[in-house]
């Protein structure tokens, strides 16, 4: 039987979700519900309501659905559309990245696509909370080039108040992963009074010296962009006054990491 | 920057564009004075250009480097009344319209009222034009199906190769003389007008060194009065440098410069050739001196750069000439299409980037003018440094330099039978023309409005605009039972106005061939001396007749909705449909966005709808390629705007795709404004989709917020994305780097945006100087952001 999956967008020209022009795939659920997310639409993992939706995946052009976020979509649906900017990869060493969500929540659909993409010799990256059973993560390694790993909070109480759930998994897994030799970009979201406290940044650093095969750490100054999928979904904004950072921040936070001798990246 | 360059620059950009009568008064004078009746039309051409070159005014401005002005001085714009005549109300209107204006002085109307226009009326060319087409050609052109370029402005759209580098014009007077006396009379009954012809160069040649001679003295003169010592040298030098050039072939950086600046005087004083006249690949030309006057220290680099800054800021007193009348809002305007090119490969097919390709990027940089316009040659063979540089440039946002495929323009080139070498040689002009520089005449006859066909069609081949019947009866559109069949009557209501637009073309070529000949021009283009033969008769070796095709997104989309809405999925009816376009959606909101949201789009990598943008240009391509010209060339096709696609939309009904009456159409292959919604890969591939191998230039445009371009990350992206572009023979892509707030702010208030720069279609204009409905055009650009 043909493998599906629910996914809310497949983004063409993707450049900040790894190296070179990228598509990404955006799986639908997750198991975190962080404050900050920009894809509210992205943690139900069934279709839902929204005004005016820019999601016109036209499959076969049956339907455009613009009140409805995600779609069932089939495996051979989604290596059509990430087969056709294959040049792009080529030309910039881009790849696909399969993001959310939390892809590894619909891991079977996951898998399928992966190893699809490596048949097809196309370079391949997760972005993952890290918030799954390690045995599944060993399900997928080899067919992953490169792990986005995000870290948002140290302290697990404070992890449990704005993303929903404890950290202790995400970080278990993320020692392991990075003992197993391949190289993983962590991304770090910078969402002011929340993640960019004195105490979370110097706890982020100390565990991450610790880590072995980072190859990049990315920091992700929180954005406004989601504002209006907050108010299209009738959705509560919990960070709707929060303010973004300034530039003369990100900067300073970058100078801090530059410590762990990895280069630091401000944006994806 | 010097401070001279800085004053020079600003003189320019402040200068008022006006009519100047001089030209027009000269040659009336000219032609009144008994002397055209003893000669031949050629010779009396050359006779009339040398008058007006030994009587024009001479300007040499403070400062100045080179000299030469169109007019008697900055933006003091000659008319060309052989061609077409200003009427009083034409006079009004240039004077007093809200953009593009041309200001004259009573004196300046009194002349070409009452001794100018009386003189030319019933023997100009765009009378002439207008009274031997046919009915049908002038109701199909009154109904904006097509628009015609010659009707007043000369054929032109050429560009200089290395010839005038290495000759001077006592050389060309040379092979003038040996090309007369090898003439052969005994078997070429040609023979007779072929040397009248080689007479009026001979001629033509003459007049332009006259007119450096008079430089020359002018020149002395104002260097023995001149106190300013270091000044008086430089007078000096210009003056010997007239002496020198055109008469004789260039020694150093700073004659070549001058010798083309002559040239380019003397091009757009003999007519108002289109897309003015062009150096061509000046890095190129200009090298071998840049590098001797370097390493010989005749040449210090910032004096290298004062020169070309000088040099640019020639081009940039230049506006266009006043254009009237539907010429006008197809090219709406000041920018004259002068299109410097930089990078691409050399005669052997190698990198031709050097050192002085990146000084003359940093020359575009610094002097950020609107003419010359500049564009930069990537062959796969260039190095990204070439890319990456001219992305620094573009990102600064004034919409140059376009980015341009040499490997694909050559392959263009030798398809259309040009050897390699010439094709290698060659680049692109004006907007984005391939042309085999130096050695070929490539007219853009007119853009033809394709979704305007398909409006034809929906009515059975009467125009709702102008209420005539001006196409086939190909059926009522409610009969038809498939798609096909739709697309086939479609199909011949397209060829049946290309017909009409070809017989029309087929008659002014002769016209021009017959009645205006271009002398001067002829010496500069190959083989027009070896063959005795006129530029405008077909004197070049190769010669190529364009016919721009319009709004390759509009009907595209129009297409796909009539295919998806009313035949694959029958939403609505054929009759709906007709409805909805009659009373341009009116009430029909929630109609209107379901082909506005959910039908198939040009630029999303869609196979449903791009399916159908292979299809028409397939149909435009097989109306056209390959028909013969006159001049022993062919018809060809070429998909770009300049400012037609507004006035395209303007003569246009609602479409089936959503798009209300009157707006404009999509410009160049880009998708409708908006209509992409899937970024810039998607719009890249669906633009690949056509053949571009086939025509003679794309255009396609691209808006970037400028945070896009921030980084040296953001603008290694794009280097890969033109890159991938071009590996799928993509032609041609540029730029815009603005917000579209900005943009906004710009409507609002105009007077503190004055130098915002945009780009248009293949080429840069100030924005507040546009059309309002332009200026939403561009605002309603999609716009690739990043986050």
């Amino acid at each position: 039987m043909p493998v599906s999956g629910y996914i809310f967008d497949i983004k063409k020209f993707s450049i900040n979700d790894g190296p070179g022009i990228r598509t990404t795939v955006f799986f639908k659920g997750c198991p975190l519900t962080c404050w900050w997310c920009h894809n509210p639409e992205s943690q139900r993992n069934e279709p839902e309501e929204i005004e005016n939706c820019n999601f016109r995946w036209n499959l076969h052009h049956d339907s455009y659905l613009r009140n409805t976020v995600g779609a069932k979509i089939y495996v051979n649906e989604v290596m059509d559309e990430i087969e056709k900017d294959r040049m792009f990869y080529e030309e910039s060493h881009g790849g696909v990245t399969i993001s959310g969500g939390e892809p590894m929540l619909q891991l079977n659909f996951l898998y399928s696509i992966l190893s699809e993409c490596k048949t097809k010799d196309i370079n391949t990256a997760i972005d993952t909370t890290g918030y799954a059973a390690f045995e599944d993560f060993k399900k997928i390694y080899d067919l992953t080039d490169i792990f986005l790993f995000d870290l948002k909070l140290m302290d697990s109480k404070l992890h449990y108040e704005f993303c929903g759930i404890n950290n202790e998994l995400i970080h278990e897994n993320l020692k392991k992963l990075s003992s197993l030799g391949k190289k993983n970009i962590l991304r770090i979201p910078i969402i002011p009074t929340i993640t960019d406290t004195e105490e979370n940044i110097s706890a982020m650093i100390s565990f991450i010296s610790k880590l072995k095969n980072v190859k990049e750490i990315d920091l992700l100054p929180f954005h406004k962009t989601a504002k209006s999928k907050y108010e299209r979904m009738k959705k509560l904004n919990k960070v709707a006054e929060l303010d973004v950072p300034s530039t003369d921040q990100m900067e300073e936070l970058k100078n801090r990491f530059n410590q762990l001798g990895v280069p630091i990246k401000i944006g994806g | 920057m010097t401070g001279r360059i800085n004053k020079l620059r600003r003189q320019s950009l402040d200068a008022v564009p006006t009519m100047s009568h001089e030209r027009a008064q000269l040659l009336t004078e000219f032609y009144k004075s008994g002397e055209p009746g003893k000669n031949s039309i050629p010779v009396t051409r050359a006779l009339s250009f040398k008058y007006i070159l030994e009587h024009k005014e001479l300007c040499v401005n403070e400062g100045e480097l080179f000299v030469g002005e169109k007019g008697p001085e900055p933006k003091a714009t000659p008319t060309y009344p052989e061609l077409c005549i200003h009427s009083k109300d034409d006079l009004e209107i240039l004077h007093n319209r809200e953009k593009v204006w041309f200001k004259s002085s009573d004196e300046s109307r009194k002349i070409i009222l009452n001794e100018v226009a009386p003189f030319w009326k019933g023997k100009s060319i765009r009378e002439k034009i207008l009274s031997e087409v046919d009915e049908d050609w002038r109701d199909a052109y009154k109904a904006g199906i097509f628009t015609e370029f010659m009707e007043q402005r000369a054929p032109g759209h050429t560009v200089g190769d290395d010839k005038i580098f290495k000759k001077g014009m006592n050389d060309f007077k040379k092979d003038i003389e040996e090309a007369i006396s090898n003439l052969d009379f005994y078997n070429d009954k040609e023979a007779f007008s072929k040397r009248e012809e080689l007479r009026s160069m001979s001629i033509a040649a003459d007049a332009i060194i006259s007119y450096a001679d008079r430089y020359s003295k002018k020149l002395f003169e104002l260097a023995e009065k001149e106190k300013d010592s270091e000044r008086k040298i430089e007078l000096e030098t210009m003056a010997g440098i007239c002496q020198r050039v055109p008469a004789n072939a260039p020694r150093t950086m700073w004659e070549a410069l001058q010798y083309y600046w002559f040239v380019h005087i003397g091009v757009t004083t003999e007519l108002n050739t289109w897309d003015s006249f062009n150096p061509g690949r000046l890095d190129q030309h200009l090298y071998p001196f840049y590098k001797r006057d370097i390493e010989s220290g005749l040449l210090s680099e910032d004096f290298a750069k004062e020169l070309l800054h000088s040099f640019w800021i020639k081009f940039n007193n230049q506006p266009a000439p006043p254009k009237v009348g539907v010429t006008a809002q197809e090219s709406n305007t000041y920018t004259d299409f002068c299109l410097i090119n930089v990078g691409g490969v050399t005669e052997k097919g190698e990198d031709a980037a050097n050192e002085l390709t990146y000084v003359l990027l940093d020359v575009i940089e610094e002097m950020r003018l609107l003419q010359p316009s500049s564009m930069v040659q990537v062959s796969k063979k260039n190095p990204d440094r070439l890319l990456k540089r001219s992305l620094k440039i573009i990102r600064t946002g004034f919409g140059q330099p376009s980015i341009f495929n040499t490997d694909a323009i050559i392959q263009e080139l030798t398809r259309q039978g040009k050897s390699i070498i010439d094709a290698r040689l060659g680049g692109a002009s004006g907007c984005v023309e391939a042309g085999a520089f130096g050695k070929e005449s490539y007219i853009l006859t007119g853009y033809f409005n394709i979704p305007k066909v398909l409006e034809v069609t929906l009515n059975n081949g009467f125009d709702p605009r102008t209420k005539k019947q001006i196409g086939l009866q190909t059926g009522n559109p409610e009969t038809f039972e498939s798609f096909d069949e739709f697309y086939s009557a479609f199909e011949k209501q397209m060829n049946h106005f290309i017909d009409i637009k070809i017989k029309g073309n087929i008659i002014i070529e002769r016209i021009y061939a017959e009645y205006m000949p271009a002398p001067f021009l002829s010496i500069l283009v190959d083989d027009c001396i070896k063959k005795g033969k006129d530029y405008n008769a077909g004197g070049a070796r190769y010669n190529s007749s364009y016919i721009q095709g319009v709004g390759l997104g509009t009907i595209t989309d129009s297409l796909a909705s009539i295919k998806y809405n009313v035949f694959d999925k029958k939403i609505v009816s054929m009759n709906e449909m007709l409805e909805l376009l009659k009373n341009n959606f009116e009430n029909k909101k929630e109609t209107r966005d379901k082909l506005l949201f959910e039908t198939p789009k040009y630029g999303n990598d869609d196979d449903y709808a791009d399916d159908l943008t292979r299809k028409v240009f397939e149909t435009y391509f097989n109306a056209i390629d390959g028909r013969p010209n006159t001049k022993g060339g062919h018809f060809r096709i070429d998909l770009l705007p300049t400012t037609c696609h507004v006035y395209f939309g303007n003569v246009l009904g609602a479409t089936p795709d959503g798009r209300f009456a009157k707006e404009p159409v999509s410009e160049g292959i880009s998708p409708v404004q908006g209509a992409d919604v899937h970024g810039p890969t998607s719009v890249i591939k669906s633009a690949s989709k056509i053949d571009h191998l086939r025509t003679g230039g794309t255009l396609l445009n691209q808006k970037f917020t400028p945070n896009f371009l921030a980084t040296d990350e953001g603008i290694e992206k794009v280097v890969h994305l033109i890159r991938t572009y071009f590996r799928l023979d993509g032609h041609h892509i540029q730029f815009n780097v603005v917000n579209a707030e900005t943009l906004k702010e710009a409507q609002k208030h105009p007077e503190k945006y004055r130098d915002l720069i945009v780009r248009v279609a293949g080429y840069s204009d100030y924005f507040v100087d546009l059309g309002e409905d332009l200026q939403n055009e561009i605002i309603h650009r999609t716009e690739h952001m990043n986050f």
